[in-house]
């Protein structure tokens, strides 16, 4: 009791004496918020990304390719594959006893970016009318859906808001065809955001692709049916195709971005962190010399060695929470929300998402930063625990 | 005198520092008895070992040899812990620059020896009134230290240092750093302390004039005690 109140009674202390300080106490708390928002950073980068990717997939919609193709882009199915594989056991049917399948086709276009114009490649997928119910969240939010046989297309939120040219009502031109955007759809905030949708049926003759297909997009019975529906494709000798559940699907396309933030966000970020200790050891150094005679002072009044070296910890844990909350403010001002995109490996396409800047995370922000003051803040502790008195009384 | 009229007494202490290689030997093998109630001015030149003296006394230091009983208790003898324990209920200090904490107002200097007590906050708050009462600062409780004077600072320092009823008081050089006029104020007020509130009083100090307020002198000369009847 005595002894807490001699901590709580010092840590005041310290920190009234903080703005004596202020220089190197600023140097230690941008560091440390430097650190922060550089961490919230990547985790808001990893956590959109995983979101966005996480968001595209369903358990019960399964992904059919021909086999050994990872990707959509070097997947071939003719239309008599897509017939068996839509006839097969665990897929769900409609009213009129027709299986609810989408066998799509995906090109790759190339469009003008906004932010840097240079050119980038986006996704151009041919849908069929099944393709729409098959994204449960898919929804036109601007527009209309694009008519069956027209040279129409609709456009991905994230899809309009990266590249020139994709408004409304505009015309935009690959290769020999002209195509009028109809509409803006959203499919809270998956890939397919960034990607351009049409009729399939239109698609295969603009690019000569006759009657090919490279996915069946398949609506299950269940998510149980996968095994079923994956068993059946794989016995069928008159098959050579590969089943993925979407979710499993997409996690696997995600993984390039989730190495990158892996192998070089979280190295940075602890780069960064071990600055960030430097600084506030440096700063909480500076502290306790500055100090020193008042803690001689304080010594030869009966205070105790422990509660000194525990006031200067805490000293050091407040600047830390103070760079966190610093940080925490810069990555959320400036990153939330905010879209970035990304170059997907392996469909060569962009992938735009969102940082997401969560609770969760500016917490775990928070309490980095508390741990990089404590860690700063342990050996001036010590040291402010044995200032000799009778030689800090002198003066120096 | 008996064993209980003396407060300090210091057998065959001898203080040396380590300088380098070289070892310093600043008090050489001191006896010294100081009774209860006394008022001792110790003086001598500069570097001779009063502040090393004064601060073994007040458990600051340790004698390299010898040692020191302060009403009866071996404090040579006692673990750091302790002795911290041991100067917040048994000495109070007053510094030649007040050492006063300067983002704290007259009232909290004056209260923080009072934070290793049991006393409550309005208990707190009734010692401080009356040791700023002692030093005569009633008005003064709310002020930070640069709104005083050096003399007011001093009065200061000296309420915290009789805050907690120590029974014995080292002042190193507290005048030194006032004018003549502020100086007799506070050698009047430890002569006070001394004299009505029973406090023993060990005051370091330069001053041939500020040592006439003490009972006796003792002079301090190359870490040998001489002494002179006041
Ligand atoms: N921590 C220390 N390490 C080494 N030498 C020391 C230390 N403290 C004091 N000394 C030396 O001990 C001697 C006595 O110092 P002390 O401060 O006790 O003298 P003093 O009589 O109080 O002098 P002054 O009148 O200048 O205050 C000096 O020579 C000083 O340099
Ligand atoms: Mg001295």
């Amino acid at each position: 009791m005595k002894w807490l109140r001699q901590v709580a009674a010092l840590t005041i202390l310290n920190i009234r004496t903080l703005p004596q300080r202020l220089g190197s106490s600023t140097v230690a708390v941008v560091g440390i918020g430097a650190v922060v928002a550089v961490f919230a950073g990547v985790l808001s980068m990893a956590n959109g990304f995983e979101r966005t990717v996480a968001g595209t997939g369903s358990d019960d919609i399964a992904i059919v390719l021909r086999d050994g193709s990872n990707t959509e882009l070097t997947s071939g199915l003719s239309l008599e594959h897509t017939r068996l594989i839509a006839g097969a056991p665990g897929v769900r049917r409609d009213a009129n006893d027709e299986p609810i399948v989408s066998a799509e086709l995906f090109v790759i276009v190339e469009l003008q970016k906004k932010t840097t114009a240079s050119a980038a490649n986006a996704a151009l997928r041919g849908i069929q009318a099944n393709g729409q119910a098959l994204r449960k969240r898919m929804e036109i939010v601007e527009g209309r859906m694009f008519e069956p046989g027209k040279y129409e297309i609709i456009v991905g939120r994230g899809a309009q808001h990266q590249f020139v040219g994709l408004e409304l009502g505009n015309s935009i031109r690959f290769g020999q065809t002209e195509w009028t955007v109809v509409g803006v759809f959203a499919d809270g905030g998956s890939v397919f955001e960034s990607e351009l949708w049409c009729d399939v049926r239109v698609l295969q003759p603009a690019y000569r692709r006759g009657s090919t297909f490279q996915t069946v997009r398949a609506q299950l019975v269940d998510p149980a049916s996968l095994a079923t529906f994956e068993e059946a494709l794989e016995s069928d000798p008159r098959l050579e195709v590969d089943v993925f559940g979407e979710r499993e699907y997409y996690a696997e396309q995600a993984e390039p971005v989730t190495n990158f933030i892996r192998f070089v966000g979280y190295p940075l970020a602890f780069l960064m962190a071990i600055g960030a200790i430097f600084a506030a050891i440096n700063t909480m150094y500076s502290s306790v010399s500055a100090r020193s005679r008042e803690i001689a002072t304080l010594r030869a009044l009966g205070f105790g060695p422990s509660p000194i070296a525990l006031a200067t910890l805490l000293e050091a844990a407040v600047l830390g929470v103070l760079g966190g909350i610093l940080g925490g403010a810069v990555a959320y001002l400036g990153m939330n929300a905010r879209t970035a995109s990304t170059l997907d490996m392996q469909s060569f396409s962009q992938v735009a998402f969102n940082f997401a800047v969560t609770g969760e995370l500016l917490i775990d922000g928070l309490l980095a930063a508390l741990a990089v003051g404590l860690l700063g803040g342990l050996f001036p502790a010590v040291r402010a625990a044995r200032v000799p008195v009778a030689v800090a009384l002198r003066g120096f | 005198m008996t064993a209980a009229d003396v407060l300090v007494e210091v057998a065959g202490v001898t203080k040396s520092y380590q300088k380098g290689k070289e070892t310093v030997e600043v008090l050489h093998g001191l006896d010294l008895t100081i009774p209860r109630g006394d008022f001792v001015a110790l003086m001598g030149p500069s570097g001779s070992g009063k502040t090393t003296l004064l601060n073994l006394l007040g458990g600051l230091d340790r004698p390299t040899v010898g040692g020191i009983t302060v009403d009866g208790q071996a404090i040579h003898a006692m673990s750091g812990g302790s002795l911290a324990k041991w100067r917040s209920t048994n000495v109070g200090f007053v510094f030649q620059f007040y050492n006063l904490l300067p983002v704290l107002s007259a009232a909290r200097n004056v209260e923080l020896p009072l934070l290793l007590t049991n006393l409550n906050g309005a208990q707190r708050k009734q010692h401080v009134a009356t040791a700023l009462a002692v030093v005569g600062l009633t008005d003064r409780a709310s002020h930070y230290p640069t709104e005083l004077s050096g003399g007011q600072e001093q009065r200061v320092a000296i309420a915290r240092a009789i805050v907690s009823d120590p029974t014995l008081l080292l002042c190193d050089e507290p005048t030194g750093d006032l004018d003549r006029e502020t100086a007799t104020e506070i050698l009047q007020l430890l002569q006070a302390l001394n004299r009505d509130h029973g406090k023993t009083v060990v005051m370091v100090t330069h001053d041939p004039q500020a040592a006439e307020y003490a009972k006796r002198i003792l002079h301090l000369d190359k870490g040998s005690l001489l002494e002179k009847a006041a």
